[in-house]
């Protein structure tokens, strides 16, 4: 809380010293509609911080004051001299206020009436000057614990430790051509490690995780809806986003102004929310993300959303928008009018924000940082702000590349998946010209980065690594690049607008090596690469269908185990895989558990010793649960056929096979979830089946389908009551078996009376399933 | 007080680009080539940790191409819109001080030079065509657009 108030009073104080010039020259033109602008903006954010922090009377003073302004903007007063004066004593009045705070000292009660009564149109010009003591001024400032350095100290200092960093490059060079010399060289690595630290620390000073930006905004949410009468629930997401600190104090106001209004006009009072059906509890998600070279900052609430018709009547009335213009805007046009100055939709005034301020602020801010905001929204449904503001100064993690010998970068967050164009699970082909790769049976455009930067390239089509990208939107292409190099973090700087206007690069940056590289725009790519990005999804999605259902191969991870052994997983339940330092592995409710970020999950595959630093885990998912499965390494992607040699009991492992000429152990991700993934609710009186255990076509095919149907699996020559066994036509022993089903391996029946189901019969088999359930209830 | 110039040769021609605008003046050695972007763009160089954009004179004037590959080339550098280019120049020769003010060019000029022209100054070295730094960042393109 001290350090809100202290940010609070630096605001004010840096607000105060730019109003100084404003407020004398808004003295001699009391006409000025900007200096009349910058003054009301100043008691607007007073009064917004005040209600947080709770100080009645610079709270009073400055609602007052900005009403009076209100009314002066509206035009329904004139800014005389009485008015002025008795504006700019409010705002003495604050100064004098906020110098106490930040001194340390209380805000002594004291009476403002008349400082306000002089607002009044009626009231004779009071003498605005008696002021009550506010303090002792002579009082010392408190020493602070925190200095302001301006952001271009710091882009001065940064530099110059990049240019030590080349220097230091250099030396190392000479040094290593020179004579070795001990001494030297002991002094020269001491020197190194100064300088790689030094560096790490002056580009912190620059990067600030947004968290520290989202960390207040539950306190806000919560006060501001307690003071409303009404409930929300805050769901923040992204704070790992690494922001330029810079970035992060132009963003906080805009943002705090857009929750300020979610929670004011958007969510509705509880009872409001019950009689439109929804929960009482309004939601509002604030999340931020990497987007190419941007960073995109949502703020959704599901509350009653803004109705365009009202915005578009308002702004007529309020002379904003001409009639007959009005009615060739469009929904998003109409939605925009929020940011116009002077437009509120809130037919109330209320102390929290609606007098048509903020929106207008809110994008004059972003926009100053080069940003744009967005709104969508739906009456009825809720209102979603997008602010994106630009990725320039922030550190990203991309990826280098080469084709034709020159290094580019392409930021990481846009990649989905990397391939070699020669791999089993990929095939290049030419439609008309255009390349089209299908990966996995997933269909994507193709496009050779030599051919869209104009390169010759001698490294074949087919020795081409494919890097797969996902632009901002959420359609795939490939692109294919000579040689993929390393992961590095950069810093990466605008790029001069000639370089920019090719649409290619989002801007430059400097290598390790002092060299300069270019960093691409996913999305510009694929525009100037001809790659239509709209109608991908859907045709990739259609591609997908027929191979997942005749997919007699399944695409597995092989992978060595913390106890060595050489074992295959799925790779359709692979969610991702995660690195997580050991410590964070400890036995909670019964079983072993690891924390990942805010979650934690089941840990299965803990068969060895534990590594002593970093543990690697597959994140699985069954669509609903997740769990955790430890492993040491990945040892290669590959596909499995259906030649696999079940276990004898249902455990960790169903089964052996042969990977790549070697046996590994197919680990069961079906019992991995039945019996980590936390008990849930198996009834008690289960319908058992009986499938042979030493055929792998049933163990592997035929069992999760019968599972999914609410059966117990048994082998067939456990000794249980079995409700159903499931046979190939070829099985001649008999089986114990309320009813029994067989399988043929051909589609056609043999004759008439065959009443066996073709095996790859999916709706007979679910239907003799379902039937044979029912028979039992 | 007069202002300085820098004498620069440019396509063999001896031409005068304000001292103010020019930082400093550089040897390039390595170049990184920007496909696709405008000709005159000859690609991004180093110095020490800000990126250099560089700009090929003789290209934005549209008198031919400076030959990159080979050697090391002096670049001045100039500031401009908060990004930092180097202009590649034949030969850097002097800073001597302007003795006028610049005076329109009345006599036809060859078609590269007319876009980039400020004017002629008085030097003791005889007249002199001061250059727009920013024309010359601009390239040929800019004029077409």
């Amino acid at each position: 809380m001290d350090d809100l108030i202290s940010e609070f009073i630096a605001e004010c104080r840096e607000m105060l010293e730019a109003l100084g010039g404003e407020v004398v020259a808004w003295e001699a033109t009391p006409n000025d509609r900007a200096r009349l602008d910058s003054i009301f903006r100043f008691v607007h954010t007073v009064k917004g911080n005040c209600g947080f922090f709770d100080f009645p009377r610079l709270e009073a003073l400055s609602h007052a004051a900005e009403d009076t302004l209100a009314e002066v903007r509206a035009g329904r007063r004139q800014a005389d001299s009485a008015l002025v004066s008795a504006v700019l004593a409010i705002i003495d009045r604050i100064s004098e206020m906020v110098a106490a705070l930040e001194a340390g000292d209380e805000i002594v009660s004291g009476d403002d009436t008349l400082l306000i009564q002089a607002l009044e149109p009626s009231t004779e010009v009071l003498s605005p000057t008696v002021a009550a003591p506010v303090g002792d001024m002579q009082a010392k400032v408190a020493a602070p614990r925190t200095i302001r350095l301006s952001v271009e100290l710091l882009d001065r200092l940064m530099s110059g430790v990049s240019d030590m960093v080349l220097a230091r490059n250099e030396l190392a060079r000479r040094l290593r051509e020179a004579p070795n010399d001990v001494p030297v060289d002991g002094a020269f690595e001491r020197l190194s490690s100064i300088i790689a630290d030094m560096r790490d620390s002056i580009t912190r000073t620059r990067m600030q995780r947004i968290e520290n930006l989202f960390v207040a905004l539950p306190r806000l949410v919560r006060d501001l809806s307690a003071d409303l009468g009404k409930q929300v629930l805050v769901d923040i997401e992204g704070g790992d986003v690494e922001l330029d600190r810079e970035m992060i104090e132009m963003i906080r106001d805009p943002l705090t102004h857009i929750i300020r209004n979610a929670v004011d006009h958007g969510i509705e009072t509880p009872a409001e929310r019950l009689k439109a059906g929804k929960r009482e509890i309004g939601l509002l998600i604030v999340s931020a993300r990497q987007s190419g070279n941007q960073i995109l900052i949502a703020i959704q609430d599901d509350g009653r959303g803004i109705n365009g018709k009202r915005l578009v009547e308002k702004a007529i009335s309020a002379g904003l928008v001409k009639k007959s213009e009005a009615a060739d805007l469009s929904k998003r046009e109409q939605l925009a009018l929020i940011f116009e100055a002077g437009l509120s939709t809130a037919s109330q005034v209320t102390a929290v924000s609606g007098r048509g301020v903020g929106m207008d602020v809110v994008r004059s801010n972003i926009e100053r940082i080069g940003g744009i905001v967005e709104v969508d929204s739906s009456v009825g449904e809720g209102t979603r702000m997008t602010l994106r503001v630009p990725l320039t100064l922030t550190i990203i993690p991309a990826l280098t590349v080469s084709v034709a010998g020159q290094s580019f970068a392409i930021p990481r967050s846009a990649i989905d998946e990397i391939v070699r164009a020669n791999g089993a699970s990929v095939t290049l082909e030419r439609l008309g010209g255009a390349g089209v790769a299908t990966i996995r049976g997933r269909r994507v455009p193709e496009i050779a980065l030599a051919e869209v930067l104009g390169l010759e390239s001698d490294v074949p089509d087919e020795e081409r690594s494919l890097v797969v990208l996902r632009p901002a939107g959420a359609d795939v292409y490939a692109l294919a690049v000579d040689r993929i190099h390393d992961h590095e973090e950069l810093v990466v700087k605008p790029a001069a607008p000639a370089i920019m206007a090719t649409g290619l690069y989002a801007g430059t940056t400097l290598a390790d090596d002092g060299s300069p590289i270019l960093l691409f725009d996913p999305a510009g790519i694929a525009k100037v690469g001809g790659v239509k990005l709209e109608a991908q999804d859907r045709a990739a999605r259609i591609a997908d269908q027929p191979t997942a259902a005749v997919v007699d191969d399944t695409q597995v991870l092989l992978f060595r185990g913390l106890d060595g052994g050489r074992r295959a997983m799925r790779l359709a339940v692979v969610d991702r895989i995660e690195e997580v330092p050991s410590a964070s592995v400890r036995p909670g409710a019964g079983q072993l558990r690891v924390q990942l970020g805010e979650t934690i999950l089941p840990l299965a595959g803990v068969n060895g010793d534990l590594p002593a630093e970093k543990i690697r885990l597959f994140r699985m998912s069954d669509g609903t649960r997740e769990i955790g499965y430890a492993f040491r390494e990945v040892i290669d992607l590959s596909v499995v056929g259906s030649e696999i040699l079940a276990a004898m009991a249902p455990g960790e492992v169903s089964g052996v096979t042969l990977v790549s000429g070697e046996p590994a152990e197919l680990v069961d991700a079906h019992w991995l979830f039945a019996n980590f993934a936390g008990t849930a609710n198996v009834p008690t009186e289960q319908l058992i089946c009986r499938l042979p255990a030493d055929d792998p076509w049933m163990q592997n095919m035929l069992r999760p389908i019968v599972e999914a149907a609410g059966y117990r699996v048994v082998s067939d020559v456990e000794d249980v009551e079995a409700d159903l066994a499931i046979l190939p036509e070829t099985f001649n022993q008999g089986v114990a078996a309320a009813r029994t089903i067989r399988l043929r391996s051909e589609p056609d029946p043999l004759s008439e009376k065959d009443e066996t189901i073709y095996r790859y019969d999916r709706a007979a088999l679910l239907t003799a399933l379902k039937s044979a359930s029912a028979g039992r209830r | 007080m007069s202002k300085l110039l820098l004498i620069v040769t440019i396509a063999g021609e001896r031409v005068a680009l304000p001292a103010e605008a020019v930082e400093s003046v550089v040897e390039l050695d390595t170049l990184i080539h920007v496909p696709r972007a405008a000709p005159h763009i000859a690609g991004l160089s180093a110095l020490r940790s800000r990126v250099l954009t560089v700009i090929d004179c003789m290209r934005s004037l549209d008198l031919g191409v400076t030959d990159c590959s080979d050697e090391i080339r002096e670049a001045a550098v100039v500031e401009l819109d908060g990004h930092v280019y180097a202009l590649i120049v034949d030969l850097v020769e002097d800073v001597v001080e302007a003795l006028s003010e610049p005076q329109p060019v009345r006599a036809a000029m060859g078609p590269g030079w007319e876009r980039v022209s400020l004017g002629m100054v008085e030097t003791e070295q005889g007249p002199m065509l001061l250059v727009d730094v920013a024309a010359l960042v601009a390239g040929v393109e800019a004029k077409a657009a």
